[in-house]
């Protein structure tokens, strides 16, 4: 591992630029995706139309049901285009395409054509955008069969996972986390994938399991540094990909540890952490200290008023206290 | 005018749409095959004359009322409908249906059950037609209700924009669902929508086929050389309600009679007669062909097994990626 650091901005510029580089099918196309246009709202894709030409980077209409169909329709005779819908609410506006089309044309055509697309979208609580631009929906295209998703937690993952959703033969929905962008971590290792469906075990630990993804798996490690120092073991599990999901990691784990909590920014309700604990309690209910807990955010919109905001976010004190609770048992 | 074997070929492709038609039907209420149907029966006219300007290699995005689209455009009868019938030799080994028709091989991409849904996605086809300068043309189909959705009016101006080798089909057969072209649509004429996306729009009688193939040949010709996308209005009429076996009560009294008098196929079989194109012997044989061939599909699909259970967790992903 080289001893440089990225950003996580960089990082997935940096993997869109070598797919773009490796593959000539490999097309990106979205709202203000282009140099012209700015190399999209935040910067993403600066550069990459300078680089491969405005046929293979194109900015479009705001026009996401367009984005999305023109994108599978290119995927379906033999391009990889790499759409991307701006904020991940916006991906209602798409839902169509995305949920009835992208995520079934293999299936009903009995294995005909196939959409091998990679839905790139930003959201994330915390840079008071409100209620309309800052949803984890994460949980509604987990539950869609067809559909993979990826949710990275460092610069570094963030490349190798980019690279193995564009070569990935099916639809893959990339999920970037906003107020991540500038934050640094380890440089990636220049074309090395990271494959979809397995977790990563950033921290071993004894005591307790804390099942995560995203932004959380940094929350998860400052609350396991901190506890450490007490005497209390955690196992922090970065799931990586939330479908497929890695269950043999996830009751590796947990037969390990004996206890779980499932950490998300996702809305508690109806949300990933349901389904993980879920498939835990089927799995070592005779085995587990005490019941899977979970942590998301609050069910609601998410709020603008700052503290509002920070209050509907799942909070490492929240979290902390889950772990100590169940350490105890 | 159409060549004289475009001329038969619409024949011939007619004579197949309206006899799988009345071949689906009777099976149906047979009980021998058992789906959800949206009959095309008096729509032949739209769907023969846009394939006979069509070529092999392009594609088509069509709709759940599409079984006359594909197979005008070469879907294989026997696979079609094994697939009708949910069956592992069909197009999509059963796992389709009569909504979802896929056949690649002869450019039938896909069939949707979302209305307004095959734009979008003919876009896409068209794009990558553009960017490999393969010189195929893609065919939207799809109908007056579908002009009303959201993603039309996304898809034209998008393919207008980067100027797509794309023909919108509009079939108008004057009803979504229920409901009646003016009580659903807020403009006469669909193809006046075309204007607003600065692309040609044309209306023509869908019912004709000379008119039909002119127009469709002028769009897709000007679609293969660059010049961009064309929305076709074609008007129509379905003969038989919108899913197999509901009643007229929407419509005027009479105006599906009146309609069905008016059956494009006698009447272009009859042109061709009068106007020295064809011999009776000559089309009374492409007809006996076609009713062997069909009673050979049914055959061939009812004799054909059931996927196995197994076919579930078969082409979710490439790669099987958990059995849940």
């Amino acid at each position: 591992m080289s001893s440089e650091k990225l950003n996580m901005l960089e990082a997935i510029n940096l993997a869109l630029h070598d797919a773009m580089e490796a593959d000539p099918k490999v097309l990106l196309l979205g709202e203000d995706v282009a140099d012209e246009e700015g190399g999209g709202v935040i910067g993403v894709t600066k550069g990459l139309a300078n680089k491969f030409g405005a046929q293979r980077v194109r900015s479009t209409p705001i026009a996401e049901q367009a984005i999305m169909g023109a994108a599978i329709g290119a995927s379906m005779v033999g391009y990889k285009p790499v759409p991307e819908i701006m904020l991940m609410n916006f991906t209602t506006v798409a839902m169509d395409m995305i949920v009835n089309h992208a995520a079934k044309l293999r299936f009903m055509s009995g294995g005909q054509t196939n959409v091998p697309i990679t839905i790139r979208t930003m959201t994330g609580a915390g840079m008071g955008n409100g209620g309309q631009h800052s949803d984890f929906l994460e949980a509604w295209f987990a539950h869609t069969a067809g559909l993979k998703v990826v949710i990275p937690s460092t610069p570094a993952d963030a490349y190798g996972l980019l690279l193995s959703c564009i070569e990935d033969p099916d639809p893959c929905i990339f999920v970037e986390t906003l107020p991540m962008y500038w934050t640094k971590g380890d440089a990636p290792e220049r074309g090395r994938r990271i494959p979809l469906g397995q977790a990563n075990v950033v921290r071993a630990g004894k005591d307790v399991t804390v099942i995560t993804y995203g932004r959380q798996v940094h929350d998860a490690m400052a609350v396991a540094r901190k506890l450490e120092s007490e005497g209390v073991s955690v196992e922090v599990l970065d799931l990586r990909t939330v479908a497929p999901l890695d269950t043999a990691a996830i009751l590796r784990s947990v037969s390990k540890t004996r206890s779980a909590i499932v950490l998300h920014e996702a809305t508690k309700k109806f949300g990933p952490g349901a389904e993980i604990s879920s498939i835990i309690h089927e799995a070592l209910f005779s085995e587990l200290k005490a019941p899977v807990k979970r942590i998301g955010s609050k069910f609601s919109p998410v709020p603008f008023s700052k503290h509002l905001e920070e209050a509907f976010l799942p909070g490492k004190a929240e979290l902390e206290a889950a772990i100590r609770e169940l350490a105890s048992k | 005018m159409a060549e004289k074997r475009d001329l038969i070929e619409m024949f011939r492709k007619m004579a197949l749409l309206k006899m799988n038609d009345e071949k689906l039907r009777s099976t149906i209420k047979s009980g021998r095959l058992s789906m959800p149907y949206y009959s095309s029966r008096g729509q032949e006219v739209i769907p023969a004359a846009v394939s006979v300007c069509l070529r092999k290699e392009d594609y088509i995005c069509t709709i759940y009322r599409g079984i006359h689209d594909s197979l005008a455009k070469g879907a294989p009868l026997k696979q079609v409908w094994a697939e009708l019938a949910g069956r592992i030799d069909g197009t999509c080994k059963g796992k389709g249906g009569p909504m979802h028709i896929t056949h690649p091989a002869s450019g039938v991409m896909i069939t949707t059950g979302i209305v307004g849904s095959t734009m979008p996605i003919a876009n896409g086809l068209a794009w990558a037609s553009q960017l490999s300068g393969d010189g195929r043309v893609t065919i939207a189909y799809f109908g007056d209700g579908a002009s009303n959705i959201g993603a039309f009016h996304e898809a034209l101006n998008l393919a207008s924009l980067w100027k797509l080798p794309v023909v919108f089909v509009c079939s108008n057969n004057g009803y979504a669902e229920h409901t009646k072209y003016s009580s659903g649509t807020a403009i006469d004429r669909i193809s006046k929508r075309a204007e607003s996306y600065s692309m040609p729009g044309v209306t023509v009688d869908g019912n004709d086929p000379l008119l039909m193939h002119a127009a469709a040949r002028e769009a897709i010709e000007r679609a293969r050389e660059g010049g961009g996308p064309t929305l076709i209005e074609a008007i129509t009429f379905r003969f038989y309600g919108h899913v197999f076996g509901d009643d007229d009560s929407y419509m005027s009294p009479g105006e599906r009679a009146a309609h069905m008098e008016k059956d494009p196929y006698p009447i272009y079989r009859n042109w061709l007669l009068a106007n020295n194109h064809a011999t009776e012997n000559e089309l009374a044989a492409i007809e006996t062909g076609i009713a062997a061939e069909l009673e050979e599909a049914l055959q061939f699909a009812l004799a054909s097994p059931y996927p196995d259970a197994a076919e579930i967790y078969r082409d979710v992903f490439q790669h099987e990626v958990e059995a849940a």
